[in-house]
């Protein structure tokens, strides 16, 4: 576990590699924009996306455009899994097996209306990548709570007199229940990070998946200027630890966090301003329970609470 | 070769002839052969390709539609439940101009639990851009399965071949399977063509927002595929007849000539039918059937040809849109309301949920059709029991 890992990212990469073309439509500060321009970095060139109803769903452009140089499939909203299942089967049926499978698909499609077909691909092991793009709710329809909304978070569904009053549903424990070959998670301030785990997934066969935390300007009422310094600090205050899990059963933390109050993070975001020291001395509660459950997992140290 | 085979799995010989590339299917009754035999086919190598056993019959198509992007000939069947629950995913294999072949058993939709046949899950489905072909016997299922990837990949929407469960899913009858070569030769290798599916070489998107000033021409495309796709099966139907002699149209008459009763019919109530028309006319009335293969594209003109010069139409619709009628009568209504003097159309409802049509079902509607001076508003029920 250390603050940087050490990956070969960057060598070599020349601007007219870039797969992600200039002009794209989201919005000023998009995390789901810059982990696509990552993530495809790290992919490269031999790579089919599929990407369901989302974010992404604008961001790439409208017919006739295209806002990246390798195709793209959309797809309806809870389909990512089963269609990347489809494209995976027609590519190995033609021998093309050099060529890497792509979903992408927000948390809505992930966390909520997808999660039925991302679980019968990953179940039977079909050789994908699935990427989620978590910016915590709906955000293309106008910022209603998903399962990925975090705890005391305001939506428009959640109302500041009654904020989302469950956890964020735990994907990562999910499909590690599955026994899924690879999953982790990443976000767009750590890239290092971020293009180890997806050099990591391309090596492996079968299903794999990658949780990148993608800060929304938009939806998390903070300003564009600040969307690396919340995907930074979404890992210090150990919200958002970054780790990797093999088989479903081999936990590995690849960014030490510093340990910052939940408070810090919150204090960022308007989404959060609602709340009083009584509710986020509850969520800190929390997060420091999951913390501590990841760290035994990752067998750092005993389990006990 | 002949077999005899279930309907079921004239439909597993039908796709292994086809040389469907990618298969995505879900278990549902009474369809379920249909997936059973082509795993077995795809097991032991007689079938060379990916079996995907999803989660769902809405995976099974969202699975379809990836493999066909990538212009894989792709496969699934379902029924009933199956089909409503992919109902969005209907539309967007069209839409996204698919050649993806499906079967559909007829059967009625719950509640209450109901296995048996009925055919309105198909009908609510016609106005999602699928070619939909209805069969008859065994023979006809797979003949049409063949002919439906000819007919899809010529004009690049997807279709749905239909019968009756149990009737005919269940039911063994024999088949002449044909050679590999036959098929082979009605159906070469699916080559789309380029700019029409995913390729790492050329790459595009597929399916991205389009806005108002581009939308309308791409459906007015899909409506014009449609149209064409006539034309398409009757040469998939000619060329098949020149390689086995077995001929197939998009609708079928029946001592229609000097009828003055006509009755429509679809699936296996048309056989019924045409035991019953011999049957009247040896007592010297003057009936006819009009047997109903194609209903989307909905082969209008030779639909008005058969039925303007009958005195009196009859239509067995073993399926209902609650409010209107029977779907098959509202559809040759609609067809025949721009004939001048057309004759009226008397819309029967008879064997949902799976319940017989006999001769003496068949029977009663010519009775009815003939005694009554006008048809009943809306629709005459047969074989009630209330």
């Amino acid at each position: 576990m250390s603050r940087n890992t050490v990956v070969p990212m960057g060598s070599g990469h020349r601007v007219e590699d870039e797969l992600f073309l200039p002009g794209h439509l989201g919005c000023q500060g998009c995390g789901g924009a810059l982990a696509m321009r990552m993530v495809l970095q790290a992919m490269g060139p031999k790579t089919m996306l599929v990407i369901p109803a989302c974010c992404w769903s604008i961001i790439q452009g409208p017919f006739p455009y295209t806002g990246l140089k390798v195709p793209i499939l959309n797809v309806p909203f809870e389909t990512a899994g089963a269609a990347a299942a489809g494209l995976r089967a027609a590519l190995d049926a033609k021998g093309r097996t050099d060529i890497q499978v792509l979903a992408w698909a927000g948390d809505g499609g992930t966390y909520d209306i997808g999660l039925q077909s991302l679980s019968g691909a990953v179940e039977r092991n079909d050789n994908i990548l699935y990427v989620c793009y978590d910016n915590e709710a709906y955000m293309n329809t106008g910022v209603q709570r998903s399962g990925a909304t975090p705890e005391g978070s305001w939506t428009t569904t959640t109302p500041v007199r009654t904020p989302k009053d469950r956890p964020k549903k735990n994907m990562i424990e999910i499909l590690a229940a599955h026994r899924i070959p690879y999953a982790a998670t990443a976000t767009i301030a750590f890239p290092d990070d971020l293009a180890a785990k997806v050099h990591r997934a391309k090596e492996i066969r079968g299903a794999r998946f990658l949780l990148i935390l993608a800060p929304c300007p938009t939806g998390w009422r903070t300003d564009s200027k600040h969307m690396i310094a919340a995907s930074r600090m979404a890992v210090d205050c150990n919200i958002f630890p970054l780790y990797e899990v093999f088989e479903g059963d081999r936990y590995h933390i690849t960014v030490e966090p510093k340990g910052t109050p939940v408070r810090e993070y919150f204090k960022m975001q308007g989404r959060f301003r609602h709340l009083g020291d009584k509710e986020i001395e509850q969520v800190q509660r929390r997060v420091d329970f999951e913390w501590r459950r990841l760290l035994h997992k990752a067998m750092q140290e005993p389990f006990s609470m | 070769m002949k077999k005899v085979i279930m309907g079921n799995h004239s439909v597993s010989y039908g796709v292994r002839l086809a040389r469907a590339e990618v298969i995505a299917a879900y278990p549902i009754t009474p369809q379920t052969q249909i997936v059973e035999e082509l795993s077995e086919m795809c097991s032991d190598g007689r079938l060379k390709a990916k079996f995907v056993k999803v989660e769902s019959e809405h995976s099974a198509m969202a699975c379809c539609i990836g493999a066909a992007s990538a212009g894989a000939r792709a496969f699934t069947a379902t029924s009933s439940q199956g089909l409503a629950l992919m109902h969005e995913l209907l539309h967007w294999a069209s839409a996204a101009r698919l050649p993806i072949v499906m079967t559909n058993v007829n059967r009625a939709l719950g509640p209450g639990w109901n296995i048996w046949t009925e055919q309105t899950d198909s009908l609510a489905q016609r106005d999602t851009g699928w070619i939909q072909l209805y069969c008859e016997d065994n023979q006809e299922v797979l003949d049409s399965t063949l002919m439906a990837f000819r007919v899809a990949e010529a004009v690049r929407l997807p279709v749905m071949i239909v019968y009756d469960a149990f009737f005919l899913s269940h039911t063994y009858e024999p088949v002449d399977i044909p050679a590999q070569e036959e098929a082979d030769a009605l159906l070469p290798p699916y080559k789309p063509a380029r700019g029409t599916f995913m390729d790492v070489e050329d790459p595009r998107t597929f399916s991205n927002m389009t806005p108002p000033d581009y939308f309308m021409e791409m459906r007015f495309k899909i409506e014009r595929a449609m149209r064409r796709a006539k034309g398409e099966f009757e040469r998939a139907a000619a060329e098949w007849r020149r390689l086995t002699g077995r001929s197939y149209a998009a609708v079928e008459t029946y001592r229609c000539d000097d009828a003055e009763t006509v009755l429509v019919a679809v699936s296996t109530a048309a056989s019924t039918a045409r035991v019953m028309v011999d049957s009247l006319r040896e007592k010297g009335r003057k009936v006819g059937l009009l047997k109903m293969r194609m209903f989307r594209p909905f082969p209008c003109r030779e639909v008005v040809d058969v039925l303007r010069k009958a005195r009196k139409v009859a239509v067995l619709d073993r399926n209902i849109s609650f409010g209107s009628g029977g779907i098959f009568a509202a559809e040759i209504k609609a067809a025949l309301s721009n004939v001048p003097g057309h004759p009226p159309v008397y819309g029967y409802i008879a064997g949902l949920g799976g319940r017989d049509i006999t001769p003496a079902t068949i029977e009663e509607i010519f009775d009815r059709t003939e005694d009554e001076d006008a048809p009943e508003d809306p629709v005459t029920w047969i074989g009630l029991k209330l």
